[in-house]
């Protein structure tokens, strides 16, 4: 019982963990399976999450903070597109650069307005998505097992929590049965033929990177007001490329980079639950070995099992009709 | 293009540390370190002790709050280049810039808090965390209902261990049976400022057992004290008193009196009476602490009060040993 109750809060810690990177990795899926390559996500996360916290705490509304961090990501992949794709930019310098203009604008706008260091006033109440207790899990929490399950897992997270569980099969869907998905997943392959099919390819680029950004949007505002609680300079402490690490590990395919990014999560909640725990054997393991093991496991993932990653063909070229 | 932009941030970089008004004899300087002032603990302790001397002696002051590792040197020289009398540095990560700031200005005066530096123009101030902390791990044991408490540190240096080791005394003081769930958030200077893996490791504590938590990290804490507060379970706070932050789920506050060491030592260097050498402030001196304020009167009872400070006389009497992490 104590074994089963230590897994049942490891998935938990899990989940929340894992909520913002599913999102920020599904968010690079489209960018990239349209061939544009996004390293721009940690940006766009960090700017949604201080515009999320800023607006939260001045309108009180958690929702009207998601809309505006929605809104904020929505604008820098608007420009990424106008770099990338109108102007055939590079993709990478102007991810890059995204990530960089929003680490430093962030924490100065933040200054300027809340004269907190840098840091938006902390959110209560309304302001944040609070944890929500799904119908029946206090009776489910009698049944043995599944109802233990339903009540501590599976219940008690905040909406944005389960958002992201629903995206996961929803652009499963638009990527592989819906006609814009298949037109995406063209563009991606062979620009070429989706532009002698008369389809716009800019056109496309740029509602790929729409999604992209609507998506980051979710994952930045979890960070400041579901997760978190105000934004704090450089919040998102690398969840960004974790997250495009997640997407490659995953093959650019949803299901799998949701597994990556569980992956992810749960190597980051071991590493917290097994920091100063004795073990039979070895003992009580030094914090910076715990601390490492995430990333060890990481390169020894992507070492050894995850064999031949095949990305979309057009990656990283910008379309030129007239080649 | 880009040399303007370089020309552009070193105006910047002069016009911040620059500040405001020279025209007082009296000429103070203070370095905060990463959290920055604001950060509801240790830096802003720092912030109300200078703040406090401005407004009691109408001198203004320069400041500077450190945002990147390779700042701290070039602003401890730069306060003393633009003629400082006193410059304060906070925290022990600015120990090698005071180091040879000091050596290369040995007629400015500099005070560092939480750190030793051996120098004929440096006033090292030093607390007894562990004295502090005895307390609140005192606190802790005797509110808990599990028997079980957390407790939380930021970067994994000797500083929180000290802290680590003095609360898990006080703990096991007023509960032998008691047990102590030690996490420490990193083993970077990040560790400082990460308030969402501060609400993971606290959520980890609370489920297996835990039902009070110090935190003692900065930034990271506030993550700790806010899933206290939707938890409804107790924390700790420390530095700066933080009960006011989430009334009815802060315990209490392990006080750090930054504030004070700031005060004296701006006031001691106005009047002429500021010594060079090492300051141990412990609970014999009102330099450590436990908070008790109109937010945490319901769940701090009088008893516990009473015996807390039974407990502190017994430490400044000696009849308690508290063990310095330090000088094992």
């Amino acid at each position: 019982m104590e074994t089963f109750h230590i897994i049942i809060l490891l998935m938990d810690a899990t989940f929340r963990v894992a909520t913002p990177l599913v999102l920020a990795a599904l968010a690079g899926m489209f960018s990239e399976r349209a061939g544009i390559v996004d390293i721009g996500l940690e940006g766009k996360m960090l700017g949604a999450a201080f515009a999320a916290a800023a607006v939260a705490s001045v309108s009180g509304s958690a929702w009207v903070g998601l809309g505006a961090g929605i809104m904020a990501s929505l604008a820098l992949s608007a420009l990424h597109a106008y770099a990338c794709v109108t102007h055939k930019g590079n993709q990478v310098v102007s991810g890059m650069a995204i990530n960089i203009v929003v680490a430093g604008l962030a924490p100065t706008l933040a200054y300027a307005w809340f004269q907190m260091g840098g840091q938006t006033p902390s959110l209560g109440g309304d302001a944040r998505f609070r944890s929500i207790d799904l119908p029946f899990s206090d009776a489910a929490r009698e049944i043995p097992v599944f109802g233990y399950i339903y009540a501590d897992l599976i219940s008690g997270h905040n909406i944005l929590v389960y958002l992201a569980a629903a995206a996961v099969p929803i652009c499963a869907w638009i990527l592989y049965k819906s006609r814009f998905g298949l037109r995406i997943r063209a563009v991606g392959e062979n620009p070429h033929a989706v532009d002698t099919a008369g389809i716009s390819v800019d056109l496309l680029r740029y509602k790929a990177l729409a999604v992209t950004g609507f998506l980051c949007g979710i994952s930045g505002a979890y960070l400041s007001t579901a997760h978190g609680a105000g934004f704090i300079r450089d919040m998102t402490a690398g969840k960004g490329y974790l997250a495009l690490a997640a997407l490659i590990f995953g093959k650019w395919r949803p299901v799998p980079t949701l597994f990556a990014c569980l992956l992810f999560a749960f190597t980051d909640a071991v590493q917290i639950r097994l920091q100063g725990v004795e073990l039979p054997i070895v003992g009580v393991i030094p914090v910076q070995f715990i601390q490492a093991l995430p990333y060890i496991l990481t390169v020894l993932l992507l070492a050894g099992f995850v064999g031949k990653a095949h990305p979309p063909k057009a990656i990283g070229t910008p379309y030129i009709k007239e080649r | 293009m880009m040399k303007k932009i370089a020309l552009g941030l070193v105006a910047t970089a002069a016009l911040a540390v620059s500040g405001l008004a020279h025209a007082e004899d009296f000429n103070p300087a203070i370095v905060f370190d990463m959290g920055g002032k604001s950060d509801k603990s240790f830096n802003e302790a720092a912030f109300n002790g200078i703040e406090k001397f401005k407004k009691e002696t109408g001198v203004d002051y320069m400041e500077f709050e450190v945002t990147q590792v390779s700042q701290r040197e070039q602003a401890a020289q730069r306060m003393a280049r633009d003629d400082a009398d006193i410059v304060i540095a906070i925290g022990f990560a600015q120990a090698a810039a005071v180091e040879k700031a000091a050596k290369k200005y040995p007629d400015t005066k500099f005070t560092i808090i939480d750190m030793v530096v051996d120098l004929p123009n440096v006033q090292s101030v030093v607390f007894r965390e562990e004295q502090g902390s005895f307390l609140v791990g005192m606190a802790a044991a005797m509110a808990s209902e599990t028997g079980k408490v957390g407790f939380i540190g930021g970067m994994d240096i000797p500083l929180i261990r000290k802290f680590a080791l003095g609360y898990k005394e006080g703990v096991m003081y007023a509960d032998p049976n008691a047990e102590v769930i030690e996490n420490m958030t990193g083993t970077t200077p990040a560790a400082w400022n990460d308030p969402t893996k501060g609400s993971e490791l606290a959520k980890s504590q609370y489920d297996r057992g835990a039902d009070v938590i110090f935190a003692a990290a900065g930034a990271t804490g506030l993550g700790v004290l806010q899933t206290a507060a939707d938890e409804g379970k107790l924390a700790i706070g420390v530095d700066s008193n933080q009960n006011y932050l989430h009334p009815g789920s802060m315990l209490t506050s392990m006080m750090k009196r930054v504030d004070v060491a700031v005060y004296n030592a701006l006031m001691t260097a106005k009047d002429g009476t500021w010594k060079p050498g090492i300051q141990v402030l412990g609970l014999a001196e009102n330099g450590v602490g436990f908070a008790v304020d109109q937010w945490n009167k319901d769940l701090l009872t009088e008893e516990m009060v009473a015996k807390l400070n039974a407990a502190r006389e017994d430490i400044i009497e000696g009849k308690i040993k508290v063990t310095n992490y330090m000088d094992q």
